[in-house]
């Protein structure tokens, strides 16, 4: 009688896990080749605008960016008004003439003249901010600019 | 004496290890966008000789500080935009313009050369409408130059200056970008903007 033995319970057998850091290994080296190191730490709330009649900017050592938005919330203490960051710092819009020779000066002359201004502002930021901001570049001969924006439909999706 | 073999390493913390890194950098990741919409800003010296433009080749778009759009003096939705700035540069009012498709309304632009957008916006005006209204201008122009090169080349303007900008596209560059310059010069894009 006893030779039927009976089969253990708990029946369901242990999944095969010797794949896994495979598929791990294969998701981490995604990210790490697409992971591309923030030059700036944003002081500001940066929620770009969306457009569609977008052109990729090509040669990103030639490009000088500029943001501008209202303080995020770590930095309530200066005000809810929007604001230009350059280089890890607030700064005031006559300060962009100063940016602007220094990106200059540490690049190859030969280079100077294609060098782009990528304007990476906050989509509630007003315009007079912006006004300023080219005026400010023209002072200094910077006309090449770039809208920074999401790739998007400008009417929203509703 | 036989070999003996190696002891196999215990490898069963290996996935343990890659998921760390892995969420480290799932973490760190942010997807640089690195597209936008490219301007020239104009040069900042005056030039003395004003410039005569006629009132009807000009299209004159106003934003105002609450983000309402005025148009040739009416006011208009953000979604009537692109239609109305493609039917005032295609207009060929003058009869110069052989390939343009527009009523030739007498009272509108002149020819595609010499239609100018004029944009005006106040400082109150959103970032977000303005970009939103840029881009529709730009789009207008975008879809004329398809439309010519379609009409002329039987390629869209996109595909030509995207086979230009490809290293590995094997046809004639010289005359790819020729071809470019003469869409170009059918429909400059003259977009001013009012200080």
């Amino acid at each position: 009688m006893g030779k039927f033995n009976k089969k253990k319970d708990g029946g369901v057998p242990a999944v095969n896990t010797a794949a896994l850091p495979d598929i791990v290994f294969m998701l981490l080296f995604f990210f790490m080749v697409a992971t591309v190191m923030r030059q700036n730490t944003l002081m500001i709330e940066n929620n770009l605008p969306f457009a569609d009649q977008v052109e990729k900017l090509d040669k990103k050592d030639l490009v000088m960016y500029i943001y501008a938005g209202k303080p995020s919330s770590n930095y309530k203490q200066y005000g809810t008004e929007a604001k230009i960051q350059l280089n890890d710092k607030f700064a005031d819009v006559n300060e962009i003439a100063a940016f602007i020779a220094a990106e200059r000066a540490s690049k190859r002359e030969e280079l100077v003249p294609f060098l782009t201004t990528a304007l990476k502002v906050d989509s509630d930021a007003n315009m007079g901010l912006i006004g300023d901001i080219k005026q400010e570049l023209r002072k200094v001969n910077a006309l090449k600019i770039n809208y920074t924006t999401k790739k998007g439909s400008v009417f929203g999706r509703d | 004496m036989a070999k003996r073999a190696a002891p196999e390493v215990n490898a069963g913390s290996m996935a343990d290890i890659a998921f760390l890194l892995l969420i480290f950098f799932l973490v760190t990741t942010t997807i640089e966008t690195d597209s936008g919409i490219n301007r020239k800003l104009p040069p900042m010296e005056e030039s003395d000789e004003d410039v005569i433009i006629k009132q009807k080749n000009i299209f004159t778009v106003l934003l105002n500080g609450k983000d309402q759009l005025l148009v040739e003096d009416e006011i208009m939705e953000l979604k009537d935009l692109r239609a109305a700035a493609r039917e005032f540069l295609d207009n060929g009012g003058d009869g110069s313009c052989d390939y343009c498709k527009g009523r030739r309304d007498p009272a509108s632009s002149d020819n595609p050369d010499k239609a100018i957008i004029s944009l005006k916006n106040e400082r109150e005006t959103s970032y977000k409408t303005y970009i939103a209204v840029q881009n529709e201008l730009v789009a207008a122009y975008n879809e004329l130059r398809d439309a010519r090169a379609q009409a002329q080349y039987g390629t869209s303007f996109k595909e030509m200056e995207a086979n230009y900008k490809d290293v590995n596209w094997p046809g004639n560059k010289e005359k790819l970008k020729e071809k470019i310059d003469q869409i170009k010069t059918d429909y400059p894009q003259k977009l001013s903007e009012v200080q």
